[in-house]
């Protein structure tokens, strides 16, 4: 899915930002090549968008450098070039699309340079690719959401930024619009090389679109890395819940580097014996197919979507419960009894201190 | 979570490229809003201290005299005007917004042409019309062969006949603002109220009324504040108030020390609504003053309640605006031939020069605070350019001795000064001259102003700047190609009307004008004082005509609000002013 990378694209060091005297980031760094799409996941208030308008020179820095295609664009203290001569463009989370100019004339904003004819040729083009020519002569008030997001798109588009900025480019958007907006971006990226930054609090979009994952949470960045990488290798328990739903469990390392977590014996893997764990087991990582010797009843079990989101209640510890997904055609029925085990590929063990 | 607080803060005002403490720049915005509000404040500050001022016998004699009636007259005329105007504003509101019958349409635009009569005109009308000589009582006495003494005449100079001439013009504010409020609530409230088995009547009893109080109690207190401040209908009608008291001490006693401490009792008065109308606001913001339409499925009124809503629309529309304007045009038609030459034409002339120069000062001071409370994160700056707006409420008569008081004084100095220094006087450079009036005029329209501009701006989000930074738009460029195209309706309502307020505007251009200089509202006022009402009619029907041109712009911000972008725009003139 990546692309050959093209020279360097975003580089970010020592980043530091503080809105009075709180913090908003602290010391992030990380670099992608030319080309990819870096995704920066976290929860409202993580700082990733401040880490996006830094980018865009929308924001002024006060600590660390920012390089865009190999250029520094930021330094502190002091050097800002200006928003305007970044060769960025910025799709905003609520479109801002001017509202006293048509949709074509909110494209053709960025194409002060072009002549007449060939700005008129190049706003066709950019409304076609994403697929609303018909709409050229509305105004904003006229449009849906979804209509909006297309139209902004295509403004930021038109001046062939080398970097594309998005700030949570999918969320206002249903379902349905969702994926069909998110594909045309993927296509239009690829096409034209362009490397993005997209800021989202939504793993599942995060995942689908990016190349890079970087997780923030409170103003640090916690973890960066492929998305493969970041859901199979949480750096530590706040990662793998929030690209997943867990369950957690705690429990004490024995002699044999196992823990029991009365589920079934976890791997404590590096966690010397003794020591207090907590362990997180996703969703997907209970199964009931096997002979396992932990008998739990179905509590409830109910079809979410394409799959059953089912509650299991340990059979000698009632009160006791574990929360399992499953297809919805292998979901056991309320009531029944079954085995558990657990998926060692979806627990993942964290000493205790750690925990938040 | 610690960084929630930092990120809140930054979606709230999005797009300002956050400057470092201490900027030139920033200090500049801050000199600037220092002068303002100090410009803004001195009047009022002045007027104040007088509080404390001893003003030896004079004061001791108004006080033991006058001052009881002026305090009594006041209140009366706070009670009759408030609750005059809100049976009519709230009545007619209710009606052409929850009902339905035949002429809703028309009434729903036409109850604000009353706004462009000007009080002591329709004062000065209705005695022309009702006197002994009048059309009106000379009709009875030839249709019914009276003659003078067999029939009670109506004494309309007084106070009850200053309190409905009042009403008449100053419900349209109720009006407005309680339309708007209904119109809003409706959709969601009105109809769960019916589904859960509320007639119409108690839908407006238990849900409509008690959501749109803070709007009905907004415009009540607009309608009051203006009240306060009318001078014209009020010595017509020889009713003392704190206004007319504040012109016979400084013009007759020749005493504005005294008309000060006059006027510092009266602000207590004038901020004693303000801080009621604060109070019963509560936290009720803003937003219930936009003029969004949305039909609704109203009661369809038939028969005698159909009837008596048609009634009850038409009675002000009547009495505070067709009559009185037929009258106008009736008169100006037999004494145009008079009145109306080249010294009418300089009246004009002057009128528009200083209506327009107003205009266009306050419409830049009200850009200025705009801006600065744009670029400011900071709540406290936000606040003080909201205090810049203050001015609103102060009536002309108490910002008249404001303002002279401190600018004869410097006059004083300066002249001295130049008579020590350089053997000579330069004579009156602010008190007595037209930047004296300019400044009054700045100070009290400033909020409608400010409340347009400001409007407009908000439209503006943060992230239309960022966007067109990031499409290549410079900091000016943006200003250059977002801004000043959108805001150009809003500036371009505020300046007009600024310019109709100024052209009725009496009281303090009558204290202040500089020698030699008339206008249409004086050249009314003086007609009118010299019983000349005929002779009154060609100025006081062009101030009317002016009038109509806010009416207009109003009226079309109602009709297009279907689309609600057109009609954020205006939305804060509607509200008169920001409160």
């Amino acid at each position: 899915m990546t692309s050959a990378p093209s020279g360097p694209g975003l580089s970010i060091d020592s980043l530091s930002h503080r809105f009075d005297r709180v913090t908003a980031l602290e010391a992030i760094s990380l670099e992608i090549d030319g080309g990819e799409i870096l995704a920066l996941l976290g929860p409202s208030g993580c700082g990733k968008s401040t880490l996006l308008r830094l980018v865009a020179g929308l924001e002024a820095i006060q600590h660390g450098t920012i390089a865009i295609g190999g250029r520094t664009v930021s330094a502190a203290p002091g050097h800002n070039l200006p928003p305007e001569r970044r060769d960025v463009g910025f799709l905003f989370q609520d479109y801002a699309l001017f509202p006293h100019l048509s949709a074509a004339d909110n494209v053709a904003f960025g194409l002060q340079h072009l002549g007449d004819a060939e700005r008129r040729k190049r706003v066709g083009e950019v409304l076609e690719r994403v697929g609303v020519s018909a709409l050229a002569g509305a105004f904003p008030h006229t449009l849906s959401g979804g209509q909006q997001q297309r139209i902004a798109l295509a403004r930021a588009l038109a001046p062939s930024p080398g970097m594309l900025l998005l700030d949570e480019p999918l969320s206002g958007l249903d379902a349905r619009l969702r994926h069909g907006l998110a594909d045309t971006l993927l296509a239009i990226l690829r096409e034209t090389g362009t490397t993005a930054v997209v800021v989202t609090h939504d793993p599942e979009e995060a995942m689908y679109v990016a190349d890079r994952i970087g997780v923030l949470r409170d103003g640090r960045l916690i973890q960066f890395g492929a998305p493969a990488t970041v859901y199979d290798r949480p750096a530590n328990p706040f990662v793998a819940n929030f690209l997943s739903d867990s369950n957690r469990l705690t429990g004490t390392v024995g002699e044999s580097g196992a823990i029991d977590t009365g589920w079934g014996p976890v791997d404590a893997g590096s966690l010397p014996a003794g020591a207090a764990a907590q362990i997180l087991v996703r969703y997907e990582g209970v199964g009931f197919a096997g002979d396992g010797a932990v008998r739990a009843r179905v509590l409830r079990s109910r079809p979410i979507g394409s799959g059953a989101v089912i509650v299991l209640e340990a059979a000698d510890r009632p009160g006791e419960t574990l929360y399992a997904r499953a297809p919805a055609g292998r979901a056991p029925r309320e009531g029944d009894c079954v085995a558990v085990t657990l998926d060692p590929a979806h627990v993942f063990v964290f000493p205790s201190a750690n925990a938040k | 979570m610690p960084a929630d607080s930092p990120v809140a803060t930054l979606n709230a005002s999005p797009g300002t490229v956050s400057a470092p403490p201490l900027s030139p720049a920033r200090a500049v915005w801050g000199l600037g809003l220092a002068a303002v509000l100090g410009a803004v404040l001195l009047p009022i500050a002045v007027v104040l201290a007088h509080l404390f001022v001893p003003t030896g016998d004079l004061w001791a004699h108004l006080s033991s005299t006058v001052l009881p009636r002026y305090v009594v007259n006041t209140l009366w005329l706070i009670a009759g005007v408030g609750v005059l105007t809100l049976i009519g504003g709230v009545g007619t509101a209710w009606l052409v917004s929850l009902c339905r019958f035949p002429g809703r349409r028309f009434f729903s635009w036409a109850l604000l042409l009353p706004f462009a009569m000007p009080a002591y005109v329709i004062a000065y009308t209705y005695t022309g019309l009702l006197d002994f000589s009048g059309p009106v009582q000379s009709g009875l006495r030839d249709l019914f062969g009276w003659s003078a003494g067999d029939y009670p005449a109506p004494n309309i100079r007084s106070l009850t006949g200053a309190i409905v001439m009042l009403s008449l013009v100053l419900y349209p504010y109720v009006y407005l603002l309680s339309r708007s409020a209904f119109l809003e609530q409706s959709i969601c409230s009105l109809e769960v109220s019916r589904t859960l088995g509320c007639t119409p009547a108690q839908a407006m009893r238990r849900v409509a009324l008690p959501l749109a109080r803070p709007s009905i109690v907004a415009g009540m207190a607009l309608a009051l504040l203006e009240a306060l401040n009318e001078f014209g209908a009020m010595q017509h009608f020889g009713v003392d108030t704190f206004t007319t008291g504040i012109f016979r001490v400084w013009l007759a006693d020749g005493s504005p020390a005294a008309a000060a401490k006059l006027a510092s009792v009266f602000l207590i008065f004038v901020f004693a609504i303000l801080v009621l109308e604060r109070r019963s606001r509560g936290r009720a913001a803003f937003h219930n003053l936009s003029i969004r339409y949305r039909p609704l499925p109203g009661w369809r009124l038939a028969g005698w309640r159909a009837a008596f809503a048609v009634i009850f629309c038409a009675t002000p529309i009547v009495f505070g605006f067709a009559a009185p304007a037929a009258a106008l045009l009736w008169w100006t038609w037999l004494s145009a031939a008079e009145v109306v030459n080249a010294d009418f034409v300089r009246l004009l002339i002057t009128s528009v020069a200083l209506a327009g120069s107003a205009a266009l000062i306050t419409v830049a001071v009200a850009l200025f605070l705009a801006y600065a409370a744009r670029r400011s994160a900071s709540r406290l700056f936000r606040g003080l350019t909201r205090l810049a707006a203050i001015g609103y409420a102060v009536p002309g008569a108490v910002l008249a001795v404001g303002i002279v008081i401190p600018f004869a004084a410097l006059d004083e100095r300066i002249n001295a000064f130049g008579a020590d220094v350089f053997g000579l006087s330069p004579g009156l450079i602010f008190s007595g001259t037209v930047f004296a009036l300019l400044f009054a005029y700045a100070v009290r329209f400033l909020a409608i102003s400010y409340g347009a501009v400001d409007g407009g701006l908000t439209r503006i989000t943060g992230h239309m700047d960022d966007a067109a930074r990031t499409l290549g738009a410079s900091a000016t460029g943006v200003v250059r190609r977002i801004h000043a195209p959108m805001l150009r309706p809003s500036i371009a309502a505020a300046g007009l009307l600024i310019f109709v307020d100024v052209l009725k505007e009496l009281p303090a251009t009558l204290l202040l004008r500089p020698f030699g200089i008339d206008t249409l509202a004086l050249r009314t006022y003086e007609y009118a004082t010299d019983e000349q009402l005929v002779e009154a009619a060609p100025s006081a029907l062009a101030i009317v005509l002016a009038g109509i041109l806010p009416v207009i712009l109003l009226s079309r911000a109602m009709r297009r609000s279907s689309e609600p972008r057109e009609a954020e725009g205006v939305a804060p003139i509607a509200a008169g002013a920001p409160l």
